[in-house]
């Protein structure tokens, strides 16, 4: 049997300390209508080669296509000594870090990581993470409803071109709460979040404005205007951004006049892998005047009884195992093995690193967005300054094109047809440092077939 | 020694630089979005980095070093396997919003791992979706209100929750908008029926239980109190956190649940990973299908017909009742693939022996520290996979707390139980040793255990100074909580 | 043995109320509170001016183990909140009944100080525990 190391003898001798027959007679509290004899739809179990040869034949079959989706997951080299760390076993099976004088390990590690996140998104306090990037904005927009005593609204206003999926997410989680959400269109032309628009709530209660940065269009957004405006209305400020864009981007703690209130965004670019889509961590900061409505764990840095410096998890009456029913979230867990992750993928690429990434990812990008555009058919869709993700239109259903290209190895992009109907056929493509200028080649001179033989047909 | 933090052994200029690309001139960021100012990073060498992290790794106690016996956790050995087949680059390289026609590999194992969950628990619909047991038991809250405003039945908004719930359940009611209702526990750990009956009605959307409950001890009148509550027009969740003492004994859907979720990071092995990441799959009766969390993986086409089978994933098109998305993508997906390749592992025989060893494991132990000389919580009731003892006898003899016994216990080489969990028990120690612990590692914490009662009674400073081995004793959390240092400053020094 | 001042009254929730000259209510929690919820790290006032029905929500008090709602005894205007509290939670340890005081409220006129206890009515109802 797996993982269990009993011998018979053993189970002998235990059976006669505990004073019963059998193993089965440890049960005889519960009706014995409930037993269940067996498990007949349960395949029997499988050695360890015969899984690994199971799994190493599903991956075979998926293979590895070379890729250039972005949108909200995006691939970047991960150095090999990330995972080297982060799957030691004192890492990998440790728990939650309760007992402070046996998790010192974990707690100094989360403690960096707070530190390394507060400052890249120029704030002054940094969470221990929370689930994954949509989440951790569902989050804090209840925080910003909890944290703003002026407005009564309970209204947030988000803009039309944030991840359609982190909508789905924030509605889905808050709207059991009476939130109200407003969607804020964008210009045409450029991709960004139509101040306009924004000037239409003049005088009107609102609890928070979302901003993204990039946006999901990889477009970047005027944020000054739009932080300046929300807090011209009593309203607070959450921003949305990519960690590895913040490298050369502004903070949004130097947003506007006073910087934005809360920071949120998804962590994977920072040493996670792909993995269709989890585990992630969702990054959350903000000032510290409303450290006590964050949720998720926090590590604060104190002293022992010796006067000794160490770590501990602080401020955790406002968790759910201590407050109980008037938490401010039910969350019990962080990331930790992907923060980790995160936290050392940082201290191995530092600023210099990350800037460059972030500079090559833009460059690569720009260089595919030429190489595609100069196929026929192909067009640029906003005018706006990009991070590392480009809208391209194409002159036909995006979906067959797309098939097309994965029939030749090439995941093209996400077709935002269904997002976004508007626009058209459109496609949201990304390259990273990942991706050579012998890749974009490759696409571009794919792309061209493809959309040559579909006009043939 | 102390390991400093890695900002106090960065120097300017230094940096790993194998893992710098190389400088390009990039397209011009628009000036008034332009960084000015470096963030603080740290500027080390590669080697300092894992240096530095696989030092900070040496300060903790985890699994692979020590027994873990904390109660309500499910501590259990993590098979390396599992991570070897989850990175598998063409796995962990796989975006998620890549064609399910080059993942077809991929989701045979999450539909594979969909259908043996419902085989376990007994249930009809599985998603897998949910990134953590909280994240489950949201999602099967909302699921409950979305199925009463579905019927119209519009005023059902209080969940009944046993005195002994974990924080959570509690927690989660009031996020979905309801209100929490406990209810008593009586003397020998069952939900006290009458206290039930009462507080059932036509606001109860339903009741949310531990089965084990939260005290280690099995709810033996389940079928009573479903009935109760399914008269009165309620729903019943089931908390999976103590799935492990059941498991391949008895289905949650088989006690009549009709939601439950399943900690997949307890029950089923994936990494703790000091906090996280975990999975909390949902499962449902019939009548909670149609409002699951999407993306579920649905297959097309079966094998058996000659053709292969083919997967896709259903969104909330196929789903118009669904409570929603609740993950950016498809939930933790490496942590489900873990999962996957445990199940298969252990098969439908390991399942069952997992229900049973822990079972056997918990009673030695409670046996055994029972015949020391401690006091069991609920003496005259079987343990389930955890027990709880009561150092109740001991404070008030000896003036040592169950905080003093899990610190000295971390000398002796061993992490301690939960302590102060379930808040009903007072100076409790809530011990789960799993199934994967032998019989010479509980006889060595029973040892470790009569040393600890024994020094209560003759040294009790031994205890109340404890631990005395490890680099830090006792922190302040007063402090950490009256003077708030959460990040560290450049001028700190 | 937890200390009643004999002169205050007190709610189930574990407030205390003391009358101050000119009509003004004082509020803050008892000993038997405190003690229970252990070292105050964190206490949240409500802001001066704002009117509150008896039974809401005022003030929260947070020690490394709980936080707790503190209730108003009576509805009223908040005229004054204690802001040493802001640095010094620990006060509410050292001296509940003095410089440990939460707030102080202008009662609504022809308000009842029904509902509140004496203080060998509160002191059985913590013997009960």
């Amino acid at each position: 049997m797996p993982f269990i190391p009993h011998t018979e003898q053993d189970v002998r001798e235990m059976l006669a300390a505990i004073g019963a027959p059998s193993i089965e007679a440890l049960f005889d509290e519960i009706p014995s209508g409930l037993r269940v004899a067996a498990l007949p739809d349960v395949p029997p179990g499988l050695s360890e080669l015969e899984v690994m040869q199971l799994m190493a034949a599903r991956a075979r079959q998926d293979g590895r296509p070379l890729s250039f989706i972005g949108a909200g997951a995006y691939e970047h080299h991960i150095p090999a000594a990330v995972w080297s760390i982060v799957t030691r076993g004192e890492f990998y099976s440790a728990y939650t870090p309760y007992q402070a004088e046996a998790s010192q390990g974990t707690l100094q590690s989360i403690y960096e990581y707070q530190t390394m996140m507060a400052s890249l998104t120029g704030m002054e306090v940094c969470n221990a993470s929370l689930y994954d990037g949509a989440t951790a904005l569902a989050e804090a927009v209840l925080m910003a409803v909890r944290a703003n005593r002026r407005s009564t609204a309970a209204r947030i206003l988000m803009p039309r071109n944030l991840h359609p999926h982190y909508r789905a997410v924030a509605l889905a989680s808050a709207s059991n709460q009476g939130l109200q959400f407003e969607q804020l269109p964008y210009e045409r032309g450029t991709g960004q979040t139509s101040l306009e628009a924004l000037s239409r709530f003049t005088g009107q209660d609102f609890s928070a404005l979302v901003i993204a940065q990039p946006n999901f269009f990889g477009v970047l957004e005027d944020v000054d205007a739009l932080t300046d405006f929300a807090h011209a209305h009593g309203a607070l400020v959450i921003a949305a951004v990519n960690p590895i864009a913040l490298a050369l981007l502004k903070p949004p703690g130097q947003w506007g006049a006073k910087g934005v209130n809360i920071v949120v965004g998804e962590g994977q670019p920072l040493g996670c892998p792909l993995s269709s889509g989890g585990p992630y961590f969702g990054f959350m900061t903000t000032r510290l005047e409303h450290v006590r409505q964050m949720p998720g764990r926090i590590v604060g840095r104190t002293v022992d009884v010796d006067g000794r410096p160490g770590f501990t998890l602080t401020l955790q009456a406002r968790e759910q195992h201590i407050r109980r029913a008037k938490a401010t979230s039910n969350i019990c867990t962080n990331q930790g093995l992907l923060m980790l992750a995160g936290t050392v993928y940082l201290a191995l690429l530092g600023a210099e690193g990350l800037e460059r990434v972030a500079s090559l990812s833009m460059q690569r990008t720009a260089e595919l967005s030429r190489a595609l555009t100069a196929v026929a058919g192909v067009k640029r869709v906003f005018a706006g300054a990009c991070f590392h993700e480009v809208v391209l239109s194409l002159d036909r259903p995006v979906a067959p094109v797309l098939q097309a290209l994965g029939a030749r190895g090439i995941e093209g992009g996400l077709d935002l047809s269904d997002y976004y109907p508007e626009l058209g056929p459109a496609l949201l493509t990304c390259a990273t440092e990942t991706k050579s200028a012998a890749d974009i080649d490759s696409y571009a001179h794919a792309l061209s077939e493809v959309l040559r033989a579909a006009r043939a047909a | 020694m102390r390991e400093p933090l890695i900002f106090q052994l960065s120097r300017p200029g230094r940096g790993a630089r194998a893992q710098w690309p190389p400088t390009v001139s990039a397209p011009a960021v628009p000036e008034g979005l332009r960084r000015t100012q470096r963030p603080l990073l740290p500027e080390v060498s590669e080697l300092d980095v894992v240096r530095h992290y696989t030092r900070l790794s040496q300060l903790n106690y985890s699994i692979d070093t020590h027994f873990y016996p904390l109660g309500s956790c499910t501590m259990k050995y993590n098979p390396r396997a599992c991570n070897a087949a989850a990175m598998l680059p063409e796995f962990a390289g796989r975006h998620p919003l890549s064609s399910p026609a080059s993942g077809q590999g991929f989701l045979a194992c999450l539909y594979e791992l969909q259908e043996m969950l419902m085989s376990v628990t007994g249930m009809r619909g599985v998603a897998l979706s949910p990134l953590a047991g909280a994240h489950g038991e949201f999602a099967g809250v909302a699921m409950i209100r979305a199925y009463h405003r579905s019927r119209s039945d519009m005023q059902r908004n209080e969940i009944i929750v046993p005195q002994a719930a974990h924080g959570t359940n509690p927690a989660t009611a009031s996020m979905c908008g309801c209100i929490a209702r406990e209810v008593a526990v009586g003397p020998d750990g069952d939900v006290d029926l009458a206290a039930l009956s009462a507080a059932v009605g036509a606001k109860t959307a339903g009741i949310m239980l531990t089965n084990p409950s939260t005290l280690g001890v099995f709810e033996r009148r389940i079928e009573e109190v479903a009935r109760i509550v399914h008269q009165a027009g309620g729903l019943l969740y089931y908390d999976g956190a103590n799935l492990n003492a059941i498991l391949g004994k008895v289905r949650p859907g088989d006690m009549a649940f009709d939601a439950i979720h399943m900690n997949l990071h307890k029950t089923f092995s994936t990494p703790h990973g000091g906090g996280g990441p975990g999975a909390g799959a949902v499962g449902v009766a019939a009548r909670l299908t149609p409002f699951l969390p999407v993306p579920i993986v649905a297959r097309e086409s079966s094998a058996e017909n000659g053709t292969a089978a083919s997967y896709r994933w259903l969104t909330e098109r196929d789903l118009p009742q669904s409570i929603g998305r609740l993950t950016s993508f498809a939930g933790n997906a490496g942590v489900l693939l873990r999962a996957y390749v445990y199940m298969r592992m252990l098969g439908r025989e390991g399942m069952q022996r997992v229900g049973e060893y822990a079972t056997l494991n918990a009673n030695y132990l409670a046996a055994r520290l029972t015949q020391l000389g401690y006091d069991a919580a609920y003496p005259q009731r079987r343990a389930s996979h955890e027990f709880i003892l009561t150092l109740k006898r001991q404070a008030h003899e000896c003036g040592i707390t169950a905080m003093d016994v899990a610190k000295r216990l971390l000398d002796l080489g061993f992490h301690a139980p939960t302590t102060y969990f379930p808040l009903l028990i007072s100076e409790c120690l809530l011990i789960e040793p799993t199934e994967t612990e032998s019989k010479q590692t509980l006889d060595a914490f029973v040892a470790a255990m009569a040393q600890v009662l024994r020094e209560a009674q003759q040294e009790p400073e031994q205890l109340r100074r404890a631990p005395h081995s490890l680099p830090v004793r006792r922190l302040d959390d007063v402090r950490a909580a009256r003077e708030l240092d959460l990040t560290y400053k450049s001028t700190d020094g | 043995m937890s200390n009643i001042p004999l002169e205050l009254k007190y709610t189930r929730s574990h407030e205390w109320v003391k009358q101050l000259p000119e009509g003004i209510t004082e509020v803050g929690i008892s000993d038997h509170a405190q003690h229970a919820l252990g070292d105050l790290v964190f206490v949240e006032l409500p802001e001066v001016g704002r009117a509150l029905g008896a039974g809401e929500t005022c003030a929260v008090v947070e020690s490394v183990k709980a936080a707790s709602d503190v209730y108003a005894p009576l509805a009223g205007t908040v005229v004054a909140v204690n802001d040493q509290l802001r640095h010094t939670p620990e006060l509410i340890n050292r001296e509940p009944y003095g410089g440990g005081w939460l707030l102080r409220l202008r009662p609504v006129a022809g308000g009842a100080e029904s509902g509140l206890m004496s203080a060998s009515q509160y002191g059985a109802l913590v013997a009960q525990g």
